[in-house]
């Protein structure tokens, strides 16, 4: 088997793997700071059981995404030692920087939250829940600012032993595809938590069983679903579009399958790209919107892949192009079932409304869809290149790691995270089946310790 | 810069080795020492609200490593790849065992993750002392700063040794014994009455197989690396090194026969460290000898990164680590004193 190969898709299935679980804990740490806010201001335990609730299955998760996180900070040197050695000088810093302001951050206040409640007082609980919020959101900007350099590079230099080195750290952090990037990606990771809280409340209302907080979920979900979806379609997935086609058009040509230039360009919204003969196969399409999207004129021209040259397409460029049709068509279902969703809320007829409640229960899975369509478009797009314009991928990879040694473990990656995916469901079942506690807070949590 | 960098680096793993080491010692003690569920569940709290902190060295340290000795992580980690994963592996074990165990109340599910907690533990504290003494014989590097290992070869040091040799299996007992007797003392510094009295009693029995393999490290070191002294013979205050590891050694044999637990925990500490440093003097400049020749060592000078990269770094790095020792005061001081089972923090 080709060796390049076997190492992407190492790094892809413990990437794609790894943030199933961030994005969660992510969206969520933020709705348990809702969660725990209203609690103490309307003085209301319920919110207070919401909040527990939601700190077990944030536990869980919080727990997967660090133990399959640790194989990505150190995948780079494995897999990727000849891209590490020449760039660590830049990206090395933000991903050391996340373990000291990030790790050390959550790993001591997550124990407080979780653990923590009857010896603090409500504020200083919060307080605990909204470090472990920050945390978790300083952790997601450095892994957004190593990436974003990765795919548009700023403020470096070349040492004359052909490593780089950061000219301005501050432009380094300061870099615009990061900060676009970090909008986009956090309103994904609030999506995926507000569907998935919809999703639970949802159950509840439709099972008659913990009803009462079943509509505390709902609501919190429903806002902040709102707010995030429409977020990730406007301003975020916007100006994170139209950026990208200014520096990465051939990306944005792949995504898009526009083979040739054209002025007024379509929209394709369903089709399967034809490499060989340069078509799309059976296209559903809608002239002008993607110049206008682009350009805000629906006669600019768009750049085509006919522009350059072939061995700088990005690829496999069908999946780019599926990815990204696949995270736009459910970020725009995502905006429209919230929608209405927060109309029917609003009209006090969301929990009686079966036929929603049926849908928000069953969207779950979509989000972690979308977010991970999200990231192989990003990363896709970026092809050939590892870093944009300056390091091919086939210029990345550990040449002595051999496709018999990366198999080898990529194997036992495989196996290893099939387990932890079944504790992890059975484990997620039992939380959801027992339900919030009610009452005052009950006996210390069953766990013996903070994740 | 080289200096300071090398020495941060330093500084970061042997917090790790310290702190992740009396855990990964609770872990390799757990099934012997714990009698019943109950003392297990003990064990498992003294180490609960602090593992993955600890462990967060590692990553923190692994990170600083990356961006100041590029070259280095980069050599190292693709060259030790099949030893890495397997440590990663473990790592995922490891932190899963240590969370699932308590969420379903049942002897099977319970005795599973014991077992998990038990191999993980004691293979990583093998692969540790290993990878130290892997860095310290030195590795095959080509003239283009890389290298590849397997497994093992014929367990000769020699110019093509594998991970696992004589001496990098010594090394792996070393660790394993110490950290065995690092999570001992802890355990006798948290709990109360017979699992107390059981650890000290441990504590006590892999003191003398530590010592005994301690002193054997000395000569196995000189052996499979004849230039490691080279430092020392430069510079003799280094000689306060094996001093100190003996008087550590001592002391933590005396304060335990007195019950001064803490203290005999402390010397474990010293003991780690001054060990390590040890390792560290008799590396520098190198990162990582090679067995090929000395002109394809890894040096600081040859793998540091550039000067606005580390002098930016050394802000931010002095800023991060307060935070972080104010993070693990608060938490250690949440924690302080004996475990019980009744509250979620000890007290």
């Amino acid at each position: 088997m080709d060796a390049m190969l076997l190492h992407r898709i190492h790094f892809a299935f413990t990437v794609v793997y790894h943030y199933l679980f961030p994005q969660l804990t992510m969206g969520l740490a933020l709705l348990i700071v809702v969660l725990k806010t209203i609690a103490i201001r309307r003085q209301d335990e319920r919110y207070n059981q919401a909040a527990r609730f939601w700190g077990k299955i944030f536990a869980i998760n919080f727990l997967l995404g660090v133990v399959t996180g640790i194989p990505m900070e150190f995948q780079f040197g494995t897999n990727w030692s000849q891209f590490a050695r020449t760039t660590g000088g830049v990206i090395g810093q933000p991903l050391a920087m996340e373990g000291v302001f990030s790790f050390f951050l959550e790993s001591a206040f997550l124990g407080l939250f979780l653990f923590g409640e009857k010896r603090l007082s409500p504020w200083k609980h919060w307080g605990a829940a909204f470090l472990v919020f920050v945390g978790s959101w300083i952790s997601g900007f450095f892994i957004i600012v190593t990436n974003a350099w990765m795919q548009h590079p700023v403020a470096y230099q070349i040492l004359p032993n052909g490593v780089y080195e950061v000219t301005s750290f501050w432009r380094l952090l300061t870099n615009p595809w990061a900060l676009l990037q970090y909008a986009h990606n956090m309103s994904g990771a609030v999506v995926t938590g507000a569907f998935v809280m919809c999703s639970l409340g949802a159950f509840y209302v439709l099972e008659n069983r913990f009803a009462e907080h079943g509509q505390i979920f709902l609501r919190i979900g429903v806002v902040a679903g709102v707010i995030a979806s429409v977020a990730q379609i406007f301003p975020t997935g916007d100006l994170h579009g139209r950026y990208m086609a200014k520096h990465q058009p051939a990306a944005v040509a792949g995504m898009e399958g526009l083979f040739r230039s054209q002025k007024g360009a379509p929209i394709v919204l369903i089709g399967q790209p034809d490499e060989e003969h340069q078509t799309i196969d059976n296209p559903i399409a809608v002239n002008d919107v993607l110049s206008f999207l682009i350009y805000g004129t629906t006669q600019a021209e768009v750049k085509g892949l006919n522009e350059f040259p072939r061995d700088q397409w990005p690829e496999p460029l069908p999946l780019l192009f599926y990815s990204y049709h696949i995270m736009a068509g459910l970020g725009t279902y995502f905006a429209l079932i919230m929608i209405v969703a927060a109309f029917l809320l609003w009209r006090g007829k969301l929990f009686q409304n079966r036929w929603v409640l049926w849908a928000l229960m069953l969207s779950f899975p979509f989000p972690y869809i979308a977010n991970t369509a999200g990231w192989l478009t990003a990363e896709l797009g970026r092809q050939p290149w590892v870093v944009y314009g300056l390091i091919r991928t086939s210029a990345g990879y550990s040449k002595y790691v051999g496709p018999g040694n990366s198999l080898f473990t990529l194997l036992g990656f495989m196996g290893l995270y099939t387990v932890t995916s079944i504790l992890f469901i059975v484990l997620v079942y039992r939380i959801i089946d027992k339900g919030p506690a009610v009452g005052p807070l009950a006996q210390a949590s069953q766990m013996v310790a903070p994740a | 810069m080289g200096f300071i960098w090398f020495w941060i680096v330093a500084v970061m793993l042997v917090a790790y080795v310290v702190l992740d080491g009396f855990d990964l010692g609770v872990g390799i003690l757990h099934p012997f020492l714990a009698r019943s569920e109950q003392e297990r569940q003990l064990m498992l709290r003294s180490i609960g609200p602090v593992w993955d902190g600890n462990e967060v060295w590692l990553l923190a340290g692994g990170g600083t490593l990356y961006f100041a000795f590029p070259l280095l992580y980069a050599s190292a980690f693709s060259g030790f790849y099949l030893a890495l994963m397997i440590v990663l592996w473990l790592l995922i074990m490891r932190g899963a065992s240590v969370e699932l165990r308590m969420q379903i109340d049942m002897r099977v599910w319970k005795a599973f993750f014991d077992g998990v907690f038990f191999f993980s533990s004691a293979v990583l504290a093998i692969f540790y002392g290993a990878a130290l003494a892997n860095v310290i014989r030195g590795v095959p590097l080509q003239a283009d700063g890389y290298f590849f290992l397997s497994l093992w070869t014929n367990f000769r040091v020699g110019p093509q040794p594998g991970i696992l040799d004589w001496y990098t299996v010594l090394g792996g007992v070393v660790a394993f014994v110490a950290l065995a007797e690092h999570g001992a003392l802890y355990v006798a510094v948290k709990t109360e009455a017979d699992l107390q009295a059981r650890a000290r009693t441990f504590a006590k029995r892999l003191w003398a197989a530590l010592f005994v393999v301690t002193l054997l490290s000395l000569p196995g070191s000189m052996i499979a690396r004849p230039d490691t002294m080279t430092n020392y013979k430069a510079y003799p205050i280094a000689f306060a090194v094996p001093i100190v590891v003996l008087l550590a050694l001592f002391g933590m044999l005396l304060f335990s026969r007195k019950g001064d637990d803490r203290k005999a925990f402390t010397c474990s500490c010293v003991y780690l460290t001054v060990m390590l440093v040890g390792a560290a003097i008799g590396l520098y400049p190198r990162l990582l000898p090679a067995t090929t020749g000395s002109q394809y060592d890894i040096t600081v000078a040859k793998a540091l990164s550039g000067p606005h990269t580390l002098h930016v770094g050394l802000i931010w790095w002095g800023f991060g680590m307060c935070l972080a020792v104010v993070y693990f005061i608060v938490v250690y001081r949440m924690f302080r004193g004996k475990v019980s089972l009744d509250g979620g923090y000890g007290h």
